[in-house]
């Protein structure tokens, strides 16, 4: 629910709905889009974009996305990787719930928790990627998700960078 | 910063209902989610229509940017091969010399081949390939190894179908769209192929690893047959793949197998060729003399 009415700032706000609510949506499509780069690579090497955007959006803005946003961008993000169809509907949708719950336990988080609750979620997603797989007939054993995991994590603050500068940028007057 | 708390939104019960109806609906979108999932997981080619329109609409995206990553890679090459052009000449010239040599005596062989298979009335099993595409992206997101190629159903291709690069076998079709397709590569880890060794002829198994390389298994127990350097070549059991396309070379010995890297690299494939399905138990057509006009077969 959007609370910026009650945070009554005056410089957000009233820099068009259109650019302030389109760009997160459109910037984590884009980021789900860069799973279609044209790199063929041998192994799994780069991070889930999509997801990362998301995070990164949620964390941020926290006040923003209810949860069922998850259903639409993941079921997308499903037809743009190619994944098997609800593994990032659903999962994301349960990541930005336990997200929804986290919030109101913490009361205060920073930079470091944010990566920390972003690494978490990291990791779960993979599990459950290595899960699906593993249901799937591509079993194998689950330390091989290990290099992809850290790599994501890794990538985490840059995605955060982006999307705060995005953020920024999005309002803007 | 302190996270607001999404919780308890006040006194006013609209506000309430409406944080609730909002949990309802978050809900109900992981069951129908878990639901979609259970559905692909149980029949990966259900929902066919919608995802093979989604692949149509996506290839075009990664297909224009692949000729630009492909001249950056390649630029690395060039600048190398500039520096070492002496030398390398020189050991080309006596490669050449010495491919010279082996291309007449296998032209010879193969006519040979040719002429005792008609006198035994074996079918020749060249069958023309149906079409060919670029190879334009990857799952290089997933732990699945896919790649998609820019050839659909428009052109002929359906699931199942092999799918070759000119140096050796790339894997199987697993969806299509009109206009591009999935292909399950040779290293993905539920892509298993029959092959066999090309010196000594014995049977192995060939399972993807996930991380580009695929293991061999040799069908029979006792000593570990491989040696590093090995080249393994599809046996044709079971169907699907032809026999004799090349697949993949041993790097390295393991327990009870070898570890080996497939010989065609999806990453630097110019393009895929999809054959037909390979059946060997279809009733064979009336021996025809005629075709024995060896065409493709590059490797």
């Amino acid at each position: 629910m959007r609370r910026t009415t009650l945070a009554g700032s005056s410089s957000y706000g009233d820099t068009g709905p259109l650019r302030s609510q389109v760009t997160p949506i459109a910037s984590t499509l884009f980021a789900s889009a860069l799973a279609l780069l044209p790199i063929v690579s041998g192994a799994q090497l780069l991070p889930n974009f999509g997801l990362l955007a998301l995070l990164s959006w949620r964390l941020l803005r926290p006040e923003m996305w209810t949860a069922r946003v998850g259903i639409a961008l993941g079921f997308a993000h499903d037809l743009i990787t190619g994944g098997p169809l609800g593994l990032a509907m659903s999962l994301w949708t349960f990541l930005l719930l336990i997200f929804d719950f986290v919030d109101s336990r913490l009361i205060w988080r920073d930079y470091w928790i944010d990566w920390i609750l972003a690494a978490f979620a990291i990791g779960l997603a993979s599990a459950f990627e290595w899960k699906v797989a593993d249901l799937m007939g591509a079993a194998g054993p689950m330390h091989t998700i290990l290099p992809h995991i850290l790599i994501s994590v890794l990538c985490f603050p840059a995605m955060l960078a982006v999307v705060a500068r995005l953020d920024r940028w999005r309002l803007r007057r | 910063m302190a996270p607001p708390s999404n919780r308890r939104p006040g006194y006013s019960r609209k506000a309430q209902y409406g944080l609730f109806f909002g949990l309802l609906v978050a809900v109900a979108g992981i069951g129908v989610g878990l639901l979609l999932l259970a559905a692909s997981i149980i029949d990966p080619t259900g929902l066919r229509a919608v995802r093979g329109a989604a692949m149509d609409v996506t290839t075009p995206v990664a297909g224009g940017g692949r000729g630009i990553v492909r001249t950056i890679q390649d630029a690395g090459r060039t600048v190398g091969d500039y520096f070492e052009a002496g030398s390398q000449n020189a050991a080309l010239r006596r490669e050449i010399a010495a491919m010279r040599r082996q291309l007449i005596a296998a032209q010879a062989a193969r006519f040979e081949n040719d002429q005792l298979k008609r006198l035994l009335r074996i079918p020749s099993d060249d069958r023309p390939a149906i079409t060919s595409g670029r190879i334009v992206g990857s799952s290089f997101a997933s732990s699945r190894r896919l790649a998609t190629l820019s050839a659909g159903s428009s052109s002929g291709v359906r699931i199942g179908q092999p799918v070759r690069a000119p140096d050796g076998l790339l894997g199987r079709i697993l969806e299509t769209g009109r206009f591009a397709s999935r292909v399950l590569l040779v290293s993905d880890r539920s892509n298993v192929v029959p092959v066999r060794m090309l010196r000594g002829g014995i049977a192995a198994i060939s399972t993807g690893r996930g991380d580009g390389t695929v293991e061999l298994k040799p069908l029979q127990v006792g000593q570990n047959p491989f040696r590093p350097g090995d080249i393994v070549v599809t046996s044709g059991t079971g169907g699907i793949y032809a026999p004799n396309v090349p697949v993949a070379y041993v790097v390295k010995l393991a327990d009870d197998g070898a570890i080996a890297r497939p010989l065609a690299d999806p990453a630097a494939a110019p393009f895929g060729i999809v054959e037909p399905i390979f059946e060997p138990d279809a009733a064979a057509p009336p021996a025809d003399p005629d075709t024995g006009t060896a065409e493709g077969d590059p490797a």
